[in-house]
């Protein structure tokens, strides 16, 4: 269920990350409890508890008492920002490592890009 | 009722050997604790002082700062549920040993204990004498879990379950723990499995405490760190190796690098793989042969 290239509560605020870029999750929607997590992973409720402190103090979830977690209004944003900065270093870093294994020059990786983007990001 | 446990300069010896050499150690309430060791670390015998059943050579147990040897106080708070169960009469029926169990608990959890029965598929017309190992564990299980004690405590309780049945106990040690926080210690040597249950871990070994941690930082606390020889043993240069393997010119290093975002990221950017430890192989590197000479 995990890979095991990450802690468990790394990859929890992942995909919780995950679902907010991708517009599973929207600003204030209430996300899945501790317990919920804790269930359906099978994991100590303390540790999906870390992933969502981290969370909640980088301001990408915020807490309400007694009901449960939230996406904060900011977050996509924050989020979108976040991720951009690492884009180089954690996507487009092994992809051109990767086309220097086998050869590929920049052109041919943005030719190949282009050919399979789909449209609405073209 | 949140049941902390302080064990208090703890020996134990036997007429030729000790078992326990002046543990200290203090598990806090309302968490999954899991106890490790090795066969013959002193798991059992911990256990068993913990929950009031041995009297140790040396120093004292206390539950939420009661003595617990010969307590009755103490004792009723507490389930230790053994891998040899403590009735042996192989003549009485699952049945009988739950109803005796279930007057002794004011705590029994009926429904618990039925629906049980049902996952861990045990027949309770069935006289002790005639189950299997499997079942007899079950039968613990089933015990420890419906007596729903403030402080629970399993010791290799999975042994002789079959892989189905052990998802059954650690699915319910779970759900029942997020339904009733309680404190729980589970004392295992097949790690793998069970590792994401615990939130705090404690390891002994040769009967001295080994340390005691939070899962999740025992598991950050090591990265198995792979590449190139040389950029490995430059990243690691500075770091406490736990074991080395060697494919050609490819190294891999367990180290206790801490596994921060930056010491991730320059190390990625440098070529290598970095990945966390599990539980089982930092168990295995810290109590493995060799690891008594550090």
């Amino acid at each position: 269920m995990f890979d095991e290239d990450k802690p468990i509560y790394r990859q929890i605020a992942e995909g919780i990350e995950r679902d907010i870029l991708t517009g599973v999750l929207d600003a204030d929607e209430k996300v899945m409890s501790t317990n919920e997590y804790a269930a359906f992973y099978r994991i100590n409720p303390a540790t999906v508890g870390k992933a969502f402190q981290q969370l909640v103090d980088r301001g990408v979830l915020y807490k309400r008492r007694g009901i449960g977690m939230f996406v904060d209004a900011g977050a996509l944003e924050l989020l979108r920002k976040e991720h951009r900065r690492r884009f180089p270093a954690d996507i487009i870093g092994p992809l051109l490592a990767e086309a220097r294994a086998i050869g590929l020059s920049v052109g041919e990786v943005i030719e190949e890009i282009e050919r399979i983007a789909p449209k609405e990001i073209q | 009722m949140s049941m902390d446990i302080q064990v208090s300069s703890v020996g134990v010896e036997f007429s030729d050997t000790v078992a326990l050499d002046g543990i200290d150690l203090s598990l806090a309430g309302d968490r999954i604790h899991g106890l490790l060791g090795r066969n013959g670390a002193g798991k059992s015998t911990l256990l068993s002082v913990m929950a009031g059943f041995r009297k140790p050579t040396a120093g004292e147990v206390f539950l939420d700062g009661m003595p617990v040897f010969e307590n009755p106080n103490a004792m009723s708070q507490m389930c230790l549920i053994r891998e040899v169960p403590d009735t042996l009469d192989a003549s009485e029926k699952v049945s009988e040993t739950l109803a005796l169990t279930r007057r002794m608990r004011p705590s029994w959890d009926e429904t618990l204990a039925r629906d049980l029965l049902d996952r861990l598929d045990l027949d309770t017309g069935k006289k002790l004498g005639s189950l299997s190992r499997g079942k007899r564990a079950a039968l613990g299980v089933v015990i420890g879990m419906a007596t729903r004690a403030p402080v629970t405590m399993f010791d290799e309780s999975y042994l002789g379950l079959d892989a189905p049945s052990r998802y059954v106990f650690y699915g319910a040690v779970l759900a029942d723990f997020m339904e009733r926080p309680r404190t729980f210690v589970i004392s295992t040597h097949l790690i793998e499995e069970v590792a994401s249950l615990f939130e705090e871990v404690t390891i002994i070994h040769r009967g001295r405490l080994l340390l005691q941690e939070s899962a999740d930082e025992l598991t950050e606390s090591g990265a198995e760190v792979v590449g190139p020889a040389d950029i490995v043993d430059r990243f690691v240069a500075d770091h406490t190796i736990l074991a080395s393997r060697s494919l050609g010119s490819t190294k891999a290093v367990t180290t206790t690098a801490p596994l921060d975002e930056t010491w991730r990221r320059s190390a990625r950017e440098g070529g290598l793989e970095v990945r966390p430890v599990p539980l089982q192989d930092l168990f295995i590197h810290l109590t493995g042969r060799g690891a008594d000479d550090g």
